[in-house]
């Protein structure tokens, strides 16, 4: 077997905090009250305020997650310094994400101002990455009519600083809803972001995007039509997208869990020697800004979920340094475990380390569901992250690993304060994997267990949750 | 406990989930009516 490792991690946050009122929660309720839009449009972030905010300092490198304990709390009222441009890849402002989703609509489905388009352009030609890509459909989109686009009642407005109109979004196909305005803007989204993050992969990394086989895409977003709602493959559409002229790709659903899996398929796939180097990808999920709002406002805070995030993983041969999968040490959430959190955490933590000879207070530190509390807690769904450390660390006491008095000396241990956006499959474990791989490299510990879950039950179909894990481990 | 009552379970993913309450309910005599798991995340 070819041992797969990490040879890099690339995360990006896009802010949008214009396109809050087409998240799934605000757009409904402004549907149902048009008094709450100016409302929300009164407690939207500055780009400023974003960049300076620590979670999204440590969401893209600059800071390390644990930083976060020593920083004085709310991070939203103590500031740090506003870097853009981190070790994984930067914090985008909103008007260059529209440039990015003009450059990611193949269809012709955007219309832009023209003076708007101007602007964008100008800072387009700047970005470190996009500057080198044609940016004609950005033109081209300017050059459009979004006026007449809004004319038709299927099409859908677009705002920046919160709501100055500066273009629409027009729907697919008239009769088909799979391909409304409202979805085809949240996958253009996905795709925009997570071809982002892979061009940032690429130029920090030293991954060549020829060399790139297969792009497995692992967001939440359903791409298809009317006929194939979900059919998906945006991992394909986000490497055409970043350049990745050698490779194809297919898309790992399983709702915020699906990342570890990508991870797992892709390492698996370079370890049976069916391709060399594998990208795995998640752009973001537009569905889910400002999703907790109402607690935001209750508590007269800015709405905190206002970027969109994008995470790339590089798979590739072992280079003798980098950080290896053990494939050996995968855990999965059988049908037949039980849906406590007890069963979830044996099958998700405690048996797959068994396998492999390890304790649970042998692994370095474990990377869950890392939310940022400070966005989850004023909504009453707490701190997120915190309550799975202290169930791993009971599950650890029961095994008679730790005593019950150690549960908390454990959680800060091998544990972390939560700092990813409410992003879904991005706050699910793989948002560490960036540190992780540079606190390996560093030897500053040996292993790092990924656990991700998600929420399938949310579709339907079963009443089950899922998960996987994966040790990653230090050479 | 729930001897005779009917019950309506609503768990959530990170915390406890509907079929484990439920589970828990109907062994202790209730009678579980709804089950419904949330996902706040």
């Amino acid at each position: 077997m070819i041992q797969p490792v990490i040879k890099g991690v690339s995360a990006i946050l896009a802010h949008a905090p214009s396109f809050i009122r087409h998240g799934s929660k605000p757009s409904r309720e402004i549907g149902a009250d048009a008094d709450l839009l100016p409302t929300i449009l009164a407690h939207l972030r500055s780009y400023h305020e974003a960049l300076s905010y620590a979670p999204h300092q440590v969401f893209v490198g600059r800071i390390r997650p644990n930083k976060l304990r020593t920083l004085p709390t709310p991070w939203l009222t103590h500031p740090v310094a506003p870097e853009r441009f981190g070790p994984f890849g930067e914090i985008l402002p909103e008007e260059e994400l529209y440039g990015l989703l003009a450059l990611a609509d193949e269809f012709r489905l955007l219309a832009l101002d023209s003076d708007f388009t101007e602007e964008v352009i100008k800072r387009l030609a700047d970005h470190p990455m996009l500057h080198s890509m044609c940016l004609d459909p950005v033109r081209e989109a300017g050059r459009r009519d979004f006026g007449e686009s809004l004319n038709s009642a299927s099409a859908m407005p677009l705002f920046v600083e919160g709501n100055r109109l500066i273009g629409a979004i027009r729907r697919g196909q008239e009769d088909d809803e799979s391909l409304a305005a409202p979805f085809l803007l949240e996958n253009l989204a996905g795709k925009a972001t997570g071809a982002l993050a892979l061009l940032h992969l690429a130029s920090r990394d030293g991954l060549s995007l020829d060399a790139v086989e297969y792009v497995l895409g692992c967001s939440e977003e359903a791409v298809g039509d009317r006929y194939q709602r979900g059919g998906g493959n945006l991992g394909k559409a986000m490497a055409e997208m970043a350049g990745c002229g050698n490779a194809s790709g297919a898309d790992i659903k399983n709702f915020c869990a699906a990342p570890i899996p990508a991870l797992v398929v892709g390492g698996s796939l370079v370890a049976a020697g069916v391709f060399e180097n594998v990208a795995v990808v998640g752009g973001g999920s537009l569905a889910k800004l400002g999703m907790k709002f109402r607690g935001h406002l209750k508590h007269q805070m800015p709405i905190l979920e206002d970027v969109l995030a994008g995470i790339a993983v590089w798979v590739g041969r072992d280079d003798g340094r980098s950080p290896r999968i053990r494939l050996d040490s995968v855990g999965r959430h059988e049908v037949k475990a039980g849906s406590s959190n007890q069963a979830i955490l044996e099958a998700l933590v405690a048996r797959p380390l068994a396998k492999i000879g390890k304790r649970i207070t042998e692994v370095g530190i474990f990377a869950t569901e890392l939310h940022n509390p400070e966005i989850t807690v004023p909504q009453g769904n707490g701190d997120v992250p915190l309550r799975n450390y202290r169930t791993m660390a009971a599950l650890a006491a029961l095994r008679g690993e730790i005593d019950a008095s150690e549960i908390d000396a454990f959680v800060q241990k091998h544990g972390m304060p939560g700092f990813a956006p409410t992003q879904g499959h991005l706050a699910s474990a793989i948002c560490f994997l960036g540190h992780a791989r540079e606190m390996l490299l560093a030897k500053e510990i040996e292993t790092v267990q990924l656990v991700a879950k998600g929420s399938l039950f949310l579709g339907m179909m079963s009443r089950q949750s899922d998960g996987m894990s994966v040790l990653i481990e230090a050479q | 406990m729930f001897n005779g009552k009917q019950v309506i379970v609503i768990g959530e993913r990170d915390g406890v989930a509907g079929p484990a309450i439920a589970s828990c309910v109907t062994a202790s005599g209730g009678n579980v009516v709804l089950v419904h798991t949330d996902c706040f995340v």
